[in-house]
């Protein structure tokens, strides 16, 4: 019984181990076929390259090289509203040397030095970027070689083989300085900037926007990379061309600047530390925008030796800074306008209101002076004749709060939207951020210094400007627009306002206005020695902004203090009056007086835009 | 003294096919005799881990599955978190006195992990079984594809799915598998893959959207390929600079120039090089004595066809660029080892040959 039991069991795993086996030999024939038919497909390719496409491969490869090469775009070019050409292209000439040609590296440079001057710096960043580069690449010794450098050159090149002068295609800015700020410049790329930029499309270029329009609207100025596979012999030359594919130029931009508009503001402020922006009233174009002092870009395009960098960081007078948007300033009197518009608007004064100005005002035992004894004053005459006192007391009757929410509405204490990079948005002081920032509450005083526009506040020339084109419009407060056309689009549509102030009664515009008007024609106005001689009319505000504090009884010697520590002119205004079309801010750093300093600057600028005198 | 288990056909032919390597490396190398001899050492070094592995018993080997297997998913993850980072991959782990990468170990572990999972168990496998050998199998392909490695992860999964296929597993489960496998490939794409790698599929897609970047190889390799013709150049009478090697390509476009110096005709005798290693393969998991002998064998077989057909497939613009070099003719010495060990595992299943009695 056993036995049978045994072969009973037996048989069944036999029977059982025989299908398995059959199942996998069937799978592992499977598998095997599948390996059999991929490698025919294999084979098919190979055959495809190596028989079929022979001819086509192997005349490509016989003692020449294809390479494929990136083509670099050109870059956008960039004009003025005036049709003026602010930044260009033009030809560069670069010595490059390529290592794989060269025989002897040092004798070569030895040689070359014979015909060149190449300082020692050149020579050590020259072999730096030589580490890392595949040797068949061209890597430039000198860049940006003069006429007669070229000249030289073109005649003696064979006698080094390996080097060779190559044309590119740089970046220049025809009007220099006046443009710097607004512009900005190319500068080469470096790690920073590939972190940001699409490395692929940037295979070919060396330039990247660094800052202002050129870095702000880097991706429309760039353009799309294109590629060409070229046929190279073994000298390294290119034969031909055998596959491209163009690069799309980057487009050209039109910015709202006025270019010969900037030339005169640039001229007027001549050097002294100080900013003007003009904004056209109608759609919040940036007419102008200047930064005094200003730097040639031209230097950044082809690398700024670090001596000259560093002279321009260490100036004193910081040309480098941006002083139109970064640039943050107590504005002084020039704030007062608004400050009667927003008492007229919330009912705290009606324009008959008056009190007598005795030239000064105590509060808690301290004085508040005034730059004159102004005796009878109303709205109007505090403005034309820039009284403190009322302004004192008008702040204390305001309150902090309708003071910050009021102003705010003008667009100070945040940043104007303009595209460049930097843009500060000045401090518009409240009872939240006292304590935030202080942790303490809001004094008295302080309402009282803020109705004079000292005190905390500061504002950016940038906000000025475009505050005191919401004036002129009667409440459209505008984004202040740097370009207004790209490429071959149509003009951008006219832009809307941002927002309106709600107008309160257009009336209270109008007197404020008129009051404003006054500051410049009237026979008391602070700004009438600008006025004089018009053949237009127009409204402004003067400023004269504190840096210090003077002691009661001191009088205020400009000639004694030291400079740096001289009250700020500034000047708001707009033109003509009535229907204006451009509003100003300015201010120069440390001039003295508003009227003295700033406001002929706006006569010059509304002279030059209104009469193209 | 016990004679010497190995598989002589498979030993010849491994032979031949590191001369050849060795040939094409000397002049992919720009006639560096001191590249050649660095290899010629990691190919001893190999050839000696093939014999030993050659003798351990396939029952042995059986035994060792388990433990291997653990070790292998220990090692991937240490590698995830404390490997060198190279370029945003992590697939090396410095342990002092050498650097090592435990991908390369997976693919030996999971292939016999599954065939012994499979082996004692009746065929065809049910679902649960199928499912828990997919358990097995999911975690370190992800792990590798993660780190991320998509060539390995690749082989490995093609040794798994092998060892699976063979066992007999149902079409339905199977069509089912791939179902799951495709709802996977997006998030993959998305979430995982790295840009370069991204941008290699697409540049195969589309050779023409980045000729500088990915697709720059592709084009200078079928370049090099299509002009060696028939009979090819020539040894030594490519011209090197066409493929402007960067370092960490230079092992996988070594078949473009064995194409450009010994042409169509060279590679037909490469092909039946590889080809004969990979039947005489299947010929040992026939003829092997256990299921988990034929799992493994097929496994092994395929997994070394899959290192070829991808290699030549993504030099000849056939396939997206992956990284996964050539057997025995790529630079390089740790992939060399394990498809030698994997070798020699093959030779361990090889059943000994029958004495007539």
């Amino acid at each position: 019984m056993l036995a049978s039991l045994r072969v009973a069991t037996s048989h069944w795993q036999l029977r059982n181990v025989e299908r398995e086996i059959a199942l996998c030999k069937q799978r592992m024939g499977f598998v095997l076929a599948l390996i059999t038919v991929l490698t025919a497909v294999l084979l098919l390719r190979l055959s495809y390259l190596q028989v079929a496409l022979h001819e086509h491969y192997s005349t490509l490869s016989w003692d020449n090289r294809v390479r494929v090469l990136p083509v670099a775009p050109p870059r956008g070019l960039i004009y003025s509203s005036d049709g003026e050409l602010l930044a260009e292209n033009i030809a560069f000439y670069d010595l490059n040397i390529i290592p794989e040609r060269v025989g002897d590296m040092q004798a070569t440079l030895a040689g070359l030095r014979e015909w060149i001057t190449i300082r020692d710096v050149e020579v050590e960043r020259f072999y730096a970027d030589l580490r890392g580069q595949p040797r068949f690449k061209s890597i430039t010794l000198l860049p940006d070689l003069s006429e007669r450098e070229r000249a030289v050159f073109s005649v003696n090149l064979h006698r080094f083989p390996g080097v060779e002068v190559v044309a590119r295609l740089g970046r220049h800015y025809p009007q220099g300085e006046v443009f710097a700020h607004v512009l900005g410049y190319v500068g080469r790329i470096d790690e920073a900037d590939l972190e940001v930029l699409d490395s692929r499309n940037y295979r070919a270029s060396t330039h990247a926007g660094k800052l202002g329009v050129e870095r702000s609207r880097e991706k429309v100025l760039h353009g799309t990379i294109g590629h060409q596979q070229v046929e190279v012999n073994s000298h390294g030359r290119t034969v031909r061309v055998l596959e491209h594919s163009a690069a799309v130029s980057g487009k050209d931009l039109h910015i709202g600047i006025n270019a010969s508009l900037q030339r005169v503001a640039a001229a007027a402020l001549d050097g002294r530390r100080g900013a003007i922006v003009a904004i056209d009233t109608n759609n919040g174009n940036v007419l102008a925008a200047v930064s005094s002092p200003s730097y040639d870009p031209n230097l950044f395009v082809n690398g700024i030796s670090t001596a000259r960098y560093r002279a321009l960081l260490n100036s004193p007078d910081r040309p480098l800074f941006n002083r139109f948007i970064s640039g943050e300033y107590p504005p002084g009197s020039v704030l007062k306008p608004f400050w009667g518009l927003i008492a007229l608007n919330s009912g705290v004064r009606a324009p008959e209101d008056a009190l007598r100005c005795p030239g000064q005002m105590v509060l808690n035992q301290h004085t508040f002076r005034d730059w004159k004894r102004h005796g009878h004053t109303n709205l109007s005459k505090a403005i034309i004749e820039s009284c403190d006192v009322y302004f004192y007391q008008l702040a204390l009757d305001l309150g902090i709060g309708r003071m910050h929410s009021g102003l705010a509405k003008f667009g100070f204490g945040g940043a104007s939207g303009l595209e460049l990079s930097g843009e500060r948005a000045g401090l518009l002081p409240s009872r939240e951020w006292k304590r935030r920032v202080y942790d303490d509450a809001w004094y008295l005083g302080e309402s009282v210094l803020l109705g004079i526009g000292q005190g905390y506040m500061l504002a950016t020339p940038m906000q000025l400007a475009r505050a005191v084109a919401t004036l002129a419009t009667g409440g459209a407060l505008f984004e202040p627009r740097l370009v207004v056309r790209v490429g071959e689009e149509g003009e951008m549509a006219s832009v809307s306002p941002s927002r309106r102030i709600a107008a309160g009664d257009d009336a209270h515009w109008e007197y404020i206005i008129s009051s404003m008007r006054e500051v410049v024609h009237g026979t008391r106005g602070t700004a009438r020695r600008s006025g004089q001689g018009a053949q237009y009319e127009f409204a402004g505000k003067t400023g004269t902004a504190q840096k210090i504090a003077i002691a009661p009884g001191e009088e205020y010697d400009a000639e004694k203090l030291e400079e740096t520590l001289r009250d700020h002119a500034l000047f708001i205004a707009f033109a003509p009056v009535p229907a204006p079309s451009i509003a100003v801010a300015i201010i120069v750093e440390n001039a003295g007086s508003g009227s003295a300093a700033a406001a002929p600057i706006a006569r010059a600028l509304f002279d030059h835009y209104l009469l193209n005198l | 003294m016990r004679r010497l288990h190995v598989d002589p056909a498979l030993f010849v032919t491994v032979i031949l096919l590191a001369c050849a390597g060795l040939a094409t490396l000397y002049s992919a190398s720009g006639e560096s005799l001191a590249v050649v001899y660095r290899q010629g050492m990691r190919i001893v070094v190999a050839l000696i881990t093939m014999l030993i592995v050659a003798q351990i018993s396939p029952a042995a080997l059986a035994r060792s599955a388990s433990w291997l297997y653990l070790l292998s998913i220990v090692l991937l993850l240490a590698v995830l978190i404390f490997g060198d980072e190279t370029k945003g991959a992590r697939r090396w782990l410095d342990l002092g006195l050498f650097r090592f990468q435990p991908s390369e170990l997976v693919k030996l572990s999971v292939p016999i992990a599954l065939a012994r999972y499979y082996a004692h168990k009746t065929l065809p496998p049910n679902f649960s079984q199928l499912f828990l050998s997919c358990c097995l199998l999911v975690p370190p392909v992800l792990l590798i594809a993660w780190e991320p490695d998509l060539g390995t992860a690749l082989l490995v999964a093609v040794g798994g799915m092998v060892v699976i296929f063979a066992t007999g597993v149902s079409w339905r489960y199977l069509f089912f598998l791939s179902g799951v496998v495709l709802a996977y490939a997006p998030l993959h794409w998305y979430l995982v893959m790295h840009d370069y790698q991204r941008s290699r599929v697409l540049s195969f897609l589309n050779p023409s959207s980045d000729p500088l970047g990915a697709g720059y190889h592709t084009i200078q390799s079928q370049i090099a390929i299509g002009s060696g013709g028939f009979y090819g150049k020539g040894w030594l009478n490519g011209t090197q600079s066409h493929l402007e090697f960067l370092p960490e390509r230079s092992t996988d476009f070594v078949f473009a120039v064995f194409c450009e110096e010994f042409g169509l005709l060279g590679v037909m005798l490469l092909l039946s090089l590889y080809l004969f290693i990979i039947f005489r393969g299947f010929h040992i998991a026939r003829n092997a004595g256990s299921a988990f002998g034929k799992l493994l064998a097929t496994a092994l077989a395929t997994i070394f066809f899959a290192y070829v057909f991808v290699n030549m497939g993504m030099t000849s613009g056939l396939l997206p660029v992956v990284g996964v070099p050539l057997p025995l003719i790529s630079l390089g010495g740790t992939a060399m080892v394990t498809i030698m060990a994997g070798m020699g595992v093959l030779m361990a299943l090889r059943a000994p040959p029958r004495r007539l009695p």
